[in-house]
């Protein structure tokens, strides 16, 4: 269950962004997860809710912005669009695939009182 | 009136164990210790493979263990009877080993001036390869009796190591073990990853392995050279 980390370490920034920017209750929590990053949004909505409960973003929603994951095909040379990480370059059909982007899981902004 | 605002945070939710990772990865540095992560699903056999290449190592490096597993001290115990230094790491409820508690375990055992550590992960194929803990790289175990396919159901782990060690060859021939397909599904998701066969019951395979180590060692050694002009 690495989700509860994950949602753990999300409480811990926005925790930290509170002592920060002096703000008191949390509405909206803002996260980029990459396609091809080690988790499922759905299992990390799942838990935010059980680690919030007794924190400063109790109740806060969790919004998800999915990002796509991307890779550089070495025998097309160029830059492609994958959704896992097993699938063959949608040009060209081989797997030399570089993924470089779509692993993101970050917090993007918070929406608060 | 509402006093609601936006705050532009733009942090990596795993920042908190990437920063303990760094400080353990220079505290590796400085101790000239080269630091490898096994990883694999339970039962592929990591403890096994460690207990022969420890005791067959230790005459050529200091050597360190770190163990971990959800609850008891078994794995520590079984590297100790080989006469190297193990800490045993319970994570409780947790899945995975993090970067703090891999510092702390350091903290713990003898000084490995310029030798090797390695750290075996809990048993799991899945959320260890979130977690960096300073390591020089990942090695992933996989074993003959695991499904071909594993790579492929499980890709970031593939992904996120250097080497994969087949373990358990020795059994390859009654299971009709496709040693070509599972390749060809770990290069999939990762077409740079090194592969060795090996068996930790007969020990097949392992002086390759052991030269990948003295190689990598050398890389280090060789970069430490450079560093210091």
């Amino acid at each position: 269950m690495h989700e509860m980390a994950l949602c753990e370490g999300i409480i811990g920034i926005v925790e930290e962004e509170a002592r920060k920017r002096a703000f008191a209750k949390v509405n909206v929590v803002c996260l980029e997860i990459g396609a091809l990053s080690h988790v499922a949004p759905e299992a990390l909505k799942f838990c935010f809710e059980a680690v919030a409960a007794r924190t400063i973003a109790r109740g806060a929603r969790l919004e998800i912005v999915e990002t796509p994951g991307t890779a550089w095909c070495m025998d097309c040379s160029r830059s492609v669009e994958i959704r896992q990480r097993y699938e063959p370059c949608p040009s060209c059909g081989g797997y030399h695939l570089q993924v470089t982007g779509g692993e993101e899981m970050r917090v993007r902004e918070l929406e608060v009182d | 009136m509402s006093s609601e605002r936006i705050i532009q945070v733009e942090r990596d939710i795993l920042g908190k164990n990437d920063r303990l990772a760094a400080d353990n990865r220079a505290r590796f540095r400085a101790d000239g210790v080269l630091v490898f992560n096994l990883v694999s699903s339970p039962g592929a056999g990591k403890t096994s493979l460690l207990v022969r290449a420890v005791a067959e190592l230790k005459d050529s490096f200091p050597i360190g263990v770190i163990e971990g597993d959800q609850q008891t001290s078994n794995d520590a115990e079984r590297i100790r009877a080989t006469g190297v230094a193990a800490i045993q790491v319970n994570t409780g409820k947790g899945c995975h080993l993090d970067a703090a508690m891999v510092g702390e375990a350091y903290d713990r055992l003898p000084w490995l001036n310029g030798g090797l550590l390695f750290i075996e992960n809990v048993g799991n194929l899945v959320c260890p390869a979130a977690f960096d803990l300073g390591e020089a790289c990942k090695i992933v175990v996989f074993s003959t009796t695991e499904g071909e396919d594993k790579p492929l159901k499980y890709p970031d782990m593939f992904a996120a190591s250097s080497l994969m060690l087949i373990n358990k060859i020795d059994l390859a021939p009654v299971l009709d073990f496709d040693l070509d397909r599972t390749i060809e599904y770990a290069r999939r998701v990762n077409p740079g990853i090194e592969v060795l066969t090996v068996s930790a019951r007969t020990g097949e395979g392992f002086s390759a392995f052991y030269a990948w180590i003295r190689k990598r060692w050398a890389k280090l050694k060789q970069a430490e050279r450079t560093a210091q002009g």
